[in-house]
């Protein structure tokens, strides 16, 4: 039973996206399929950052430069010079994890071990700066950012592209990346590891009191989010074919944390729900010039009266939010 | 006598220009109780923070059953088997009770960031056997019936309970008490003594910080004074209680 509880949301998630192809297929609206395989990838930054933010309570406002570090990695590799890996193309895509992954190790150690605002400053600071170097340096186009991105083939005759052709497959690709990482994301939070990240959460001397290497524990899901990040970075440049600048822009870390907070900050599938959703309105268009606005607006909002994520507004999900009636201390 | 557990050699610490830990020496027998008292800032919380690795000493060497453990972080001071409990609670909120004895189970589990990810199939057999020992430790300390509540929502009673539990989860050798009687009723404070001599019998040794003289008198093997930074007196509660410096130093200005 409490693993069928446990993994309700990983099943529903699989279920709804299933629904959601059959629906858009057959009411002839599948090119909906193109902003929700995109909306896929950023929901994976979110979903990593919820791991970081509502677990360990430790902010990021520069997710948007892991995005970018995968995406433009992968992008160089497999568009300069005649092809670096021209024998095995696929390879760009782990080498931009890879590389990612190192470059968070290196800023978090430094960076974590700073606390709630100066935490916050410092990560926004390094967004800044891999979005200038991005603009400052040819090989990642300035602001022109790499275009003729290929498709790459994965196995079994998959291909990572924006081909009008492969379009349910690349919803498939995208969402089933987004299941496996909600999956995982689960399987974390329920676990010893999850356990002492929400004890650093809670109160950092009293964890490490209790033999958690709190250092150790913050650097390890810092890495691991930026992993999410620089994954759903790298798909969707070879989906799209394309990435610029924007993508490593300030506001796009904002978003997340905005998204991650309406989605309840500790809840992976109120993330994902959430996310996806206001992801693919914004890839629609639906808030038109406001875009960043609506998503300032949704982080204050949300602070404000909804602290518990949207979710949290409804009755009877409300589940040990961080501010609960009756609480003096 | 046997090697003692816990041996304190010309401990220092500064704060600024302030020397608050000014050259303590002290060793803890296996399996007694040994309290530190003092008037407020005597440096009581400071020396238990030194012993706890919440701070580096500035000079002097603390040695854990034979061991140098000065200046290691807490994590690896707790990992040797020393715990604590801190004077204002600190639970983890959202939490329940279970998960937070739970935590106190950290250092005696071994599963990392990939098993967990990887999920049950891999964690079960491990995690089913630190919810047995948790709620062992719960039932030990009769407070069984709160493993599902929120451990922020308890009474602060019932909360400090709750710490002692997930310091004793981590099963330590050496339990640090700061101020356990603070904020308890009188029969809370009754219960709570009961609980601590309880201990010894567990093979725990305990060193206890507090100015409940009432607690620590009932409750003590040996009792260390320190006043302004200095040890002013060691020896049994009786003797401690007969001491006229202690009396003028700590109970006439307490009392007064």
């Amino acid at each position: 039973m409490s693993l069928l509880r446990r993994y309700l949301p990983v099943i529903l998630l699989a279920a709804v996206v299933v629904i959601v192809q059959i629906l858009l297929s057959a009411t002839k609206l599948d090119y909906f399929l193109t902003q929700l395989t995109m909306s896929a990838y950023y929901t994976l930054v979110t979903l990593g950052l919820c791991l970081l933010m509502g677990y360990a309570g430790q902010v990021s406002l520069g997710h948007a430069g892991f995005f970018a570090i995968g995406a433009y990695t992968t992008a160089v590799l497999s568009t300069a010079g005649a092809g670096l890996l021209r024998f095995a193309p696929w390879l760009s895509i782990p080498t931009a994890v890879v590389l990612t992954a190192l470059v968070a190790l290196v800023i978090g150690m430094p960076v974590l071990r700073l606390r709630g605002h100066y935490l916050a400053m410092a990560t926004l600071a390094f967004g800044f700066i891999v979005s200038r170097v991005i603009l400052g340096t040819s090989l990642f186009g300035q602001a022109d950012g790499i275009s003729d991105i290929p498709a790459i083939r994965l196995f079994a005759g998959l291909v990572i592209s924006g081909k009008r052709t492969l379009r349910v497959q690349n919803y498939y690709i995208a969402w089933t990346l987004v299941t496996i990482g909600l999956f995982l994301a689960i399987n974390l939070v329920g676990s010893r590891v999850g356990r002492a990240l929400r004890a650093i959460n809670g109160n950092e001397e009293a964890a490490a009191a209790m033999g958690v290497n709190v250092s150790r524990y913050k650097l390890a899901v810092f890495v691991t989010s930026a992993v999410y990040a620089s994954v759903g970075g790298a798909f969707l440049a070879h989906y799209n074919g394309g990435i610029g600048p924007s993508e490593a822009g300030v506001m796009k870390s904002v978003r997340y944390v905005a998204l991650v907070a309406a989605g309840g900050m500790g809840s992976p599938w109120g993330t994902v729900a959430v996310s996806a959703l206001l992801t693919f309105l914004s890839l629609r268009g639906a808030f038109g010039l406001f875009d960043d606005a609506v998503f300032g607006a949704l982080l204050v909002a949300i602070m404000l009266f909804a602290p518990n994520g949207l979710f949290g507004l409804l009755p009877g999900l409300r589940r040990g939010g961080p501010r609960r009636a009756g609480r003096p201390r | 006598m046997s090697a003692p557990l816990l041996e304190v050699r010309g401990l220092h610490h500064w704060f600024g220009g302030l020397h608050v830990i000014d050259g303590v020496s002290f060793v803890c027998q296996p399996q007694t109780v040994k309290a530190i008292i003092g008037p407020n800032g005597a440096g009581k919380t400071t020396l238990f923070n030194l012993v706890a690795g919440a701070l580096s000493p500035v000079g002097g060497s603390i040695f854990f059953d034979g061991i140098p453990t000065t200046g290691l972080p807490p994590h690896r001071i707790a990992a040797h088997g020393i715990s604590r409990t801190f004077q204002a609670t600190r639970l983890f909120p959202r939490m329940t009770v279970l998960e937070n004895v739970m935590v106190g189970m950290h250092g005696r589990s071994r599963h990392g960031f990939l098993a967990g990810m990887a999920g049950p199939a891999v964690t079960r057999r491990e995690e089913a056997r630190v919810r047995v020992s948790c709620l062992d430790v719960l039932s030990s300390l009769g407070i069984a019936d709160l493993a599902r509540r929120d451990a922020q929502d308890l009474p602060f009673g019932r909360q400090r309970v709750v710490e002692l539990a997930r310091a004793l989860a981590s099963g330590p050798r050496l339990l640090l008490l700061d101020e356990p009687a603070c904020g308890l009723n009188p029969r809370e404070t009754e219960e709570m003594a009961v609980l601590i001599g309880s201990l010894r019998a567990r093979g725990i040794t305990v060193l206890v910080v507090d100015h409940d003289m009432s607690l620590v008198m009932g409750i003590s093997d040996e009792v260390l004074v320190l006043s302004f930074g200095q040890t002013i007196a060691e020896g049994t509660p009786r003797e401690i209680q007969a001491n006229p410096e202690v009396i003028q130093v700590y109970l006439g200005a307490d009392d007064a």
